[in-house]
C-alpha cells in the first residue's frame, strides 16, 4: 500500500500531536502515525505532574531566569539556542493549551505554578489531580479531531525513513495489524518518538519507548548528542506491585507532603550525600542525580529495602492532610492494598527520560535535508540533566516548530518519492521467516537487564565494555533476517524489529558512555568522579557503513528567534 | 503461587482453541504481567495488546477476564483458573487483539 503527504510526522504523543497541528495550519496535508493507538502509545499520556513554563502567573517570572536554571542543571552541556526556544516559547504554547480547555489547576483567579527542585521560583503548571498528561494528551486529541487535513493512522510503526540524495522522501511501515507494508511518500518527515527508556529493566516506558526513533535518524545519515545522558528517576515505585498507576507518582506526594526516605535501618540518609548547593528546600533534599546516587550506595552498602531500594515513608504525616492533597489518589492506593499512613512504600531508580536524542539546528532540522525532529526524540535542550518539568514543554514547544518548519519546506518543493530509497527496509520485512531462533520477548528482558546493571546510572570502564561485547553478541544472534510467528498482527515480529532498534541505541548510549572519562549530571562514572572541565563538550554518534562513530562538538551557543 | 491461564487464541476465519498455561506469580500481580511472562518464557506468538503496562493510561489492554470486559493491567492474577478472551463486539484480530482503534484512526476503514 502507498501513500502520499506533505508531511509524515512519526509519533502521536504530546511532539507529534502539536506537530500536526501547527502542519496543518501552516497549509500542509499531514500523516500522523503512531505505533500503537492516537495520543496514548508514549510518555505524555502517562506523566502525572508538572510541566515549568515561566507564565508570571504565581510570582513575576521571565523567561530568561526559567533559562538560567534549565543551563544550571545542564551542566555546561545544553545546546543553548535550543534552550532558550524552550524556554521563550514556552509561555505561548501552554497559554495555548489553557485556550484549549486542558485545565490547567487554578487558585485566586489565576493559573496555579508549584516550585519544583531545580528552579528558582514557582513555575509548574500542572491539572489536578496527577492528570497533567492525560490531559495534554486529550486536549491536542480533541483538536485534531476538529481538523480535517490530518490524517490519524495509528497501529503503524515506522520502519525506516526513505532517504534520497541525502534528503528524505518518506518512510516504510508495518501496519502491525495486518503486517502489511505500507510506503509513504512525504516532503518533509518529522521524527516524534519520544525517549529510550524501555532500554533499561527498571524504567517509568511504555512498551514504544525503546527509541526507535534514534534508530530511524542513525540509519537515515543523522547525528545523535548527548547519548550518554539517560535520566533516572530516583523514586520510582518498586514495591508492593502498585498497578494501574503511573511508577513515578510519588514525586508529588513527596513534594507536597515532605515524605522520608529510609534506609533498611530505617534512618534518613539523605543528608549524608548532600551539599549546601544541591539543596533546593525542606521537601526535597537532593536533585534527581544526586538521590539516585544516594539510593544506590545505600543498597550497595546492604542497607537497601528487601525489594532492593529505599523506602519512602509518609507516616509521620496526619491521615488527613494526606486525604487533604490527595484525595481521589489515597482511594486508588488503597485498591492497591497501600495505607500511607500505616506502611511505608519501596522506591528505587528507574530510568526515565533521555537528555540526549537527535541533533538538530534551530529550525529542528536534522543534517539530512527534510528530516525533522521533536520532543523527548531531540538532544541538546537539556545537556546533562534535565529539570522536572521541562520536557512537556518541550515537547509541546519543538512540536510546534518542527511541524511549521517541516511544513515551510513541503511548500518549497523538496525531493521526489523513490521506490527505491524505500527499497531496503520493504525488502527487509518482507524476508521475515519462521525459524528456529532465540525467544525474542526473552531477549528483549536479556538486554534491558544488561544495560541496567552494565550501564545504568553508575558506570565503570569494566561493566561498560562488558555491556558493549554483551550487545555484539545479542546483534550477531538476532541476525539480519527479521523473525516471524504469525499472520497479521505478529508480536514476534514486531520485537525482532524492536530489537534491531534498542540493540543499536543501547550501542549508541554504551559508546559516548565508555569514551567520557568524567562524571557530569546524568552520567556517573564510579572510575572518572567529578567534573572534568576539559570535557565540557557534547559527544556525537553516527552511523557510517553500518558501524557506529563517535566524534566531539563544543556545546552551542548564543540565541536564536524564538 | 500458580495462576492458570485459560487463553482463547486463534485468527478470524479459523476455529478458535483454548489454551491452557501456568504461570508462576506473586500476590499484586496483574494479568498482564502473566500475559507477558508466559510470551518471555514459553510463547512469544501469544498476541494481546498494551502500552502503557503500569499507568492503566492506553486503555488498550482490554480483553474479556473471565467473562468480563477489563484491563489486563488492573485486574489481579489469581490462584486457579482465570479464563482471558478477546473483546466480543470488537473485531478479531489474533488471539486476544481486536480492532479497538476509532475508525477514523485506522489505515483501513472496513479493518
Ligand atoms: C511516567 C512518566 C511521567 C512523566 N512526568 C513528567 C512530568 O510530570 N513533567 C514533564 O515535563 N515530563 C514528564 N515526563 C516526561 C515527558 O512526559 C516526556 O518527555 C514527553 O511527554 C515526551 O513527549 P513526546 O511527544 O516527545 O513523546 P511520547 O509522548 O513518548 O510519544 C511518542 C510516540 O511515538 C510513538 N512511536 C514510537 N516509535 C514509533 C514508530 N517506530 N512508529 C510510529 N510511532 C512510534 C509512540 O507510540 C508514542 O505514542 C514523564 C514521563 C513518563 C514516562
Ligand atoms: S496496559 Fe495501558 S491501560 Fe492497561
Amino acid at each position: 500500500m502507498h501513500l502520499e503527504t506533505d508531511v509524515l510526522v512519526i509519533g502521536a504523543g504530546g511532539a507529534g500531536m502539536y506537530a500536526a497541528l501547527e502542519a496543518d495550519r501552516a497549509g500542509a496535508s499531514v500523516i500522523l502515525a503512531d505505533r500503537s493507538l492516537i495520543g496514548r502509545g508514549g510518555a505524555t499520556v502517562m506523566a502525572q505532574m508538572t510541566v515549568a513554563v515561566a507564565l508570571g502567573e504565581q510570582t513575576p517570572d521571565h523567561w530568561e531566569y526559567h533559562l538560567a536554571d534549565t543551563l544550571t542543571a545542564g551542566r555546561g552541556l545544553c545546546d543553548e539556542r535550543l534552550a532558550a526556544i524552550l524556554c521563550e516559547d514556552g509561555p505561548r504554547r501552554i497559554r495555548e493549551m489553557d485556550d484549549w480547555k486542558v485545565g490547567w489547576a487554578r487558585e485566586d483567579g489565576h493559573i496555579k505554578q508549584a516550585q519544583a527542585p531545580g528552579h528558582d521560583r514557582p513555575r509548574c503548571v500542572y491539572v489536578d489531580f496527577l492528570s497533567t498528561g492525560p490531559a495534554v494528551s486529550r486536549t491536542l486529541r480533541t483538536q485534531l479531531n476538529g481538523v480535517s487535513g490530518i490524517r490519524r493512522i495509528g497501529d503503524l510503526a515506522i520502519v525506516d525513513i526513505a532517504v534520497r540524495d541525502g534528503e528524505a522522501c518518506g518512510a516504510v511501515a508495518l501496519h502491525v495489524p495486518t503486517g502489511r507494508i505500507v510506503t509513504i511518500a512525504a516532503r518533509s518527515v518529522v521524527i516524534a518518538t519520544g525517549g529510550l527508556t524501555r532500554l533499561y529493566r527498571r524504567n517509568s516506558a511504555s512498551s514504544n519507548m525503546g527509541g526507535d526513533g534514534y534508530a530511524l535518524a542513525l540509519r537515515a545519515g543523522a547525528e545523535l548528542i548527548d547519548m550518554e545522558f539517560v535520566q533516572f528517576f530516583p523514586i520510582g515505585h518498586l514495591a508492593p506491585r502498585l498497578v494501574g498507576m503511573d511508577p513515578i507518582m510519588w514525586d508529588p506526594f513527596r513534594y507536597k507532603l515532605g515524605g522520608k526516605l529510609l534506609n533498611s535501618e530505617m534512618q534518613e540518609f539523605e543528608e549524608g550525600y548532600a551539599s549546601a548547593d544541591t539543596r533546593s528546600d525542606g521537601n526535597y533534599v537532593l536533585t534527581r542525580d544526586l538521590a539516585t546516587y544516594a539510593i544506590s550506595k545505600e543498597v550497595e552498602a546492604g542497607r537497601g529495602s528487601p525489594a532492593g531500594g529505599a523506602y519512602l515513608s509518609f507516616q509521620h504525616i496526619p491521615e488527613a492532610d494526606i486525604r487533604r492533597a490527595f484525595g481521589p489518589v489515597v482511594d486508588r492506593l488503597a485498591a492497591n492494598g497501600i495505607d500511607l499512613a500505616r506502611q511505608p512504600v519501596e522506591v528505587a531508580p528507574i530510568a526515565h527520560y533521555h537528555m540526549g536524542g537527535i541533533r538538530v539546528d534551530d529550525a529542528l532540522q536534522t543534517k539530512i535535508a527534510g528530516l525533522y525532529a521533536c520532543g523527548e526524540a531531540v538532544g541538546g535542550a537539556n545537556g546533562a540533566n534535565r529539570l522536572s518539568g521541562n520536557a512537556i514543554t518541550e515537547a509541546l514547544v519543538f512540536g510546534a516548530r518542527a511541524g511549521r518548519h517541516a511544513a515551510l519546506r513541503a511548500s518549497n518543493g523538496a525531493v521526489a518519492w523513490s521506490a527505491e530509497a524505500a527499497r531496503p527496509a520493504v525488502d527487509l520485512v518482507n524476508s521475515a521467516t519462521r525459524r528456529d531462533a532465540p525467544n525474542t520477548a526473552a531477549m528483549i528482558v536479556e538486554l534491558q537487564a544488561l544495560m541496567a546493571e552494565k550501564a545504568g546510572p553508575f558506570r565503570t570502564d569494566e561493566n561498560l565494555r562488558i555491556a558493549a561485547d554483551a550487545l555484539a553478541r545479542l546483534t550477531r544472534d538476532i541476525g539480519e533476517t527479521p523473525l516471524s510467528s504469525a499472520d497479521g498482527f505478529d508480536p514476534v515480529l514486531v520485537d525482532w524489529l524492536d530489537l534491531r532498534n534498542m540493540l543499536l541505541v543501547a550501542q549508541s548510549v554504551v559508546l559516548p558512555a565508555l569514551a567520557r572519562t568524567e562524571s557530569r549530571g546524568a552520567h556517573q562514572r564510579e572510575d572518572y568522579p567529578g567534573l572534568d572541565d576539559s570535557w565540557a563538550v557534547n559527544q556525537l554518534v553516527s552511523l557510517s557503513d553500518g558501524r557506529l562513530e563517535l566524534s566531539r562538538s563544543a556545546p552551542v551557543t548564543g540565541r536564536g528567534a524564538a | 503461587m500458580k495462576a492458570t491461564l485459560a487463553i482463547q487464541r486463534g485468527s478470524p476465519g479459523e476455529a478458535s482453541h483454548t489454551e491452557t498455561l501456568e504461570v508462576a506469580f506473586e500476590p499484586g500481580q496483574s494479568v498482564l504481567d502473566g500475559l507477558r511472562v508466559l510470551r518471555r518464557d514459553i510463547d512469544p506468538s501469544l498476541a494481546f495488546r498494551f502500552s502503557c503496562i503500569n499507568a492503566n493510561a492506553c486503555k488498550e489492554c482490554m480483553m474479556l477476564i473471565d467473562g468480563k470486559v477489563d484491563y489486563a493491567c488492573t485486574v489481579r492474577l489469581k490462584e486457579g483458573v482465570t479464563t482471558l478472551a478477546p473483546l466480543p463486539k470488537k473485531k478479531l484480530i489474533r488471539d486476544l487483539v481486536t480492532e479497538i482503534a476509532p475508525p477514523d484512526e485506522r489505515l483501513l476503514p472496513s479493518s
